[in-house]
């Protein structure tokens, strides 16, 4: 059967060392959540502050793939284990999109 | 073994989301729809780069004088709460405290529909100042892309609220477990895209 699985009954100290361990991972994302918010505020205040656009440009987007990262690893636990498959689909995902990105901007249109 | 099999917050597996091979099956499906979903929005913003402020007609508009910040900066900051609030709802379904993880849901629901609010809001606010999807190349190019997001935000919200509705009496347990998982995956993902296009679209658009 797919829904087929093994039923453990943790002991109270591996019960209780899970849960810790989760409450601590809550906080990291916590954490995550506050350097997002931040790498958000300097984004727009750079842009609101009018910048020169060469300056701007590269540091926003570099904000933006940090971002994105932290969303990835933390947020969606790509950092865990069991992620192998994962990283490889969103490496070859992201390398398409690269390449698409960089095809219809610098050959197709310009 | 019964699919409503009852769990105690002692015998939830650590990883529910995988326990099974339905949900393992689920969670490696679901990871290569995302990267899919990295495709097909890479060329919509590359399409969108290579046509904005490109007409033929309707030049009157471009990124600089159209987009107005503090209402995009709204939507970020609410998207973005709503992501980590879809964190705490994982948080409890791994903890197996059901009535947490709902209201956490529910608030993420809540966010989500806010933020589409205000995204319709802004489209509505364009359309009467002219700048309709048939407008220019840039209208076009502007509204499928920000719109596919939108309708992703609408999909990502029916799909919370259809599972809430559906598991309000079950319960967490095997069946379900795996599909909270992924509904939040595909909520996390939603925001990945929206820090593109915030970045891309607005801020950059705002640069000129």
């Amino acid at each position: 059967m797919a829904h087929d699985t093994h039923i453990h009954v943790r002991s109270q100290a591996e019960f209780e060392y899970a849960k810790k361990k989760r409450a601590e991972e809550m906080r990291g994302h916590l954490a995550t959540f506050a350097i997002m918010i931040f790498l958000t505020l300097v984004a727009f205040t750079m842009v609101a502050a009018g910048f020169s656009a060469y300056l701007i440009v590269p540091i926003i987007l570099l904000l933006a793939g940090i971002q994105v990262i932290l969303q990835l690893y933390y947020f969606m636990h790509m950092s865990g284990k069991g992620h192998g498959m994962v990283a490889f689909f969103m490496f070859c995902g992201m390398f398409v999109a690269f390449i698409t990105v960089l095809a219809l901007v610098t050959i197709v249109w310009w | 073994m019964d699919i409503n099999q009852r769990y105690t917050p002692q015998s939830w597996p650590e990883h529910p989301e995988t326990a099974t091979m339905e949900g393992k099956n689920k969670f490696i499906g679901f990871w290569l729809l995302l990267a899919a979903e990295t495709v097909t929005f890479a060329s919509l913003f590359a399409t969108y780069l290579a046509l904005k402020d490109k007409g033929p007609s309707g030049m009157e508009f471009s990124a600089a004088g159209l987009f107005e910040l503090p209402l995009v900066f709204a939507m970020t900051m609410i998207l973005l709460t709503s992501s980590l609030t879809s964190v705490y709802a994982m948080y409890h379904m791994k903890n197996h405290n059901f009535k947490a993880m709902q209201a956490w849901l529910g608030i993420t629901v809540l966010l989500g529909a806010t933020f589409l609010g205000l995204e319709i809001y802004e489209f509505n606010h364009y359309v009467h100042l002219g700048f309709g999807y048939t407008n220019s190349a840039f209208s076009s190019a502007f509204y499928t892309l920000v719109g596919t997001h939108g309708a992703h935000v609408l999909f990502g919200l029916s799909w919370f609220i259809a599972l809430m509705l559906r598991n309000a009496k079950r319960g967490l347990n095997m069946y379900n477990a795996p599909k909270f998982y992924l509904a939040s995956l595909y909520w996390h993902f939603i925001d990945v895209v929206w820090v593109f296009i915030f970045t891309v679209v607005y801020l950059m658009g705002v640069i000129g």
